[in-house]
């Protein structure tokens, strides 16, 4: 239920991409890399994440080191957070006609909000106000893969990353593998219903970004293909 | 009548609720008084609870803006930097469902009366003054427990605009719906950012079953009204 794309003025319509996927799953590896491709081209790029608005930010940690936010105050800071970024930036460079990469959108919410109780329905009207993306990838990792990405060089691991606040296990590790496999489950019933772009992100990083890049070689406009001077290959290889 | 011996019922949501909580038993009952700012919806409250207390009843005061985590937050966003609408709405949301979690919910479940100075009801409808879609604004706070009892205090924009000034001195720029851009005189914008909402109100009484109260009449006078039809409602139980 993401409403469709106003298109005011064609000419100047921007392209929206998303990147979606467990922690782990190198999704932002990949965005990081397409960002650097298309700004090398000189392709007026913005990139934005998930939970970084200035406005809700500390409130969101704050909260998070008191362990003291249910599901639906977890779920509408991290949309007040979305909806800032989106009447901030996205929406008006979209109009504008940026390429804008975002790194998570409202399909996190879908899978995380729901994981820990709220009501599909409801999370899907909340955000039902951001346009659909023009591509969405979702990188498929076997948990084992992106656990053991997350967890190398780390002690610790935070009380609600580890989804501590839904008691499925004392042990935080035990948790968090509980966790991701839930959202995991979120994200794979989404892929058809939202269609989703699929990645295998067990592959090579490198051979990852080729068909990323040529998926958006695809849908960016003309006028932004014309600038281009490299070519998918060409970036990556090092 | 003491309030522990309500009879006890599930709670029960204007929308798509909160799942995890959809089998919790209430056994107190939610009162809502809304209006503007100098409807005299605060002195109100005070003495209604006030009254409450001395005939027996347990009562909690909840209200807009009070959370303890997120309430300071929204002031000083506001302060900081211009915020959209869909922003706004989604922070005071924020803010209510926590007070509802934290406060509102338990005390329901403890036999209390719950007092609140506005709830979702101003919310929703600043939201759709602004703009936003109505449908939009009635699903996002669907999660709210249904209100046993809501009161709209009513006062003509005109009067609302004198107690204002002569009690702050000035005019609230969201208050005044100056963040719309009515109008560049804060007075004329005033006078139709109240009306607007007023009108809101209207559209969204049946809904909600809000009773409308009169609130150009004095404060006794308006008193006289709601704690007697307070006290009816609670003695009927």
């Amino acid at each position: 239920m993401v409403s469709k794309r106003r298109i005011s003025n064609p000419k100047e319509k921007g392209t929206l991409i998303v990147v979606e996927g467990i922690d782990g799953s190198g999704k932002s590896t990949q965005l990081h890399l397409l960002d650097k491709w298309l700004r090398s081209n000189g392709l007026l790029v913005f990139t934005t994440e998930w939970n970084s608005s200035d406005v809700v930010k500390e409130i969101t940690s704050k909260g998070k080191k008191k362990a003291m936010l249910t599901p639906t105050t977890f779920s509408l800071l991290h949309a007040t957070d979305f909806a800032d970024r989106y009447e901030r930036n996205i929406s008006p460079l979209l109009e504008a006609g940026y390429i804008v990469l975002s790194d998570r959108y409202v399909y996190t919410a879908f899978a995380r909000d729901v994981v820990r109780g709220c009501s599909p329905r409801w999370v899907r009207k909340t955000y039902s106000f951001a346009v659909k993306p023009d591509i969405t990838f979702y990188f498929q990792v076997p948990i084992d893969t992106a656990i053991n990405r997350i967890m190398v060089g780390r002690p610790k691991i935070k009380y609600y990353e580890a989804g501590m606040d839904m008691n499925l296990s004392n042990d935080p590790f035990e948790s968090y593998r509980i966790f991701q496999s839930r959202i995991i489950e979120q994200y794979e019933n989404m892929i058809e219903h939202d269609g989703f772009t699929v990645v295998d992100a067990a592959q090579d990083i490198e051979e990852q970004q080729v068909l990323v890049r040529e998926k958006v070689m695809q849908l960016l406009p003309k006028t932004a293909l014309n600038r281009m001077h490299t070519k998918p290959m060409q970036g990556t290889a090092s | 009548m003491p309030a522990h011996s309500y009879p006890s019922r599930q709670l029960q949501f204007y929308g798509e609720g909160l799942p995890y909580l959809k089998n919790t038993e209430i056994k107190g009952r939610l009162i809502v008084i809304e209006g503007p700012d100098g409807s005299g919806r605060s002195t109100q409250i005070q003495s209604i609870i006030a009254k409450l207390e001395s005939d027996g009843h347990a009562v909690v005061n909840t209200g807009l803006k009070r959370s303890e985590l997120i309430g300071q937050g929204i002031l000083d966003a506001k302060q900081k930097l211009p915020l959209g609408k869909k922003t706004l709405t989604l922070f005071y949301a924020a803010d209510f469902v926590d007070q509802l979690e934290h406060k509102i919910i338990p005390a329901l479940q403890a036999g209390y009366i719950v007092l609140a100075d506005r709830y979702i009801y101003t919310l929703i409808a600043r939201g759709i003054v602004r703009g936003l879609s109505s449908r939009w604004s009635h699903d996002l706070f669907g999660f709210a427990p249904k209100a046993d009892l809501v009161f709209y205090i009513d006062v003509k924009p005109d009067e609302l605009f004198h107690r204002v000034f002569q009690k702050y001195g000035t005019l609230d720029y969201y208050e005044s719906g100056a963040d719309i851009g009515f109008s560049d005189d804060l007075y004329d914008s005033f006078i139709q950012y109240q009306l607007r909402m007023a009108k809101q109100f209207a559209a969204m009484a049946k809904q909600y079953r809000m009773v409308r109260i009169d609130g150009n009449k004095s404060i006794p006078e308006v008193n006289t009204v709601l704690q007697s039809r307070i006290d009816e409602y609670l003695n009927k139980i």
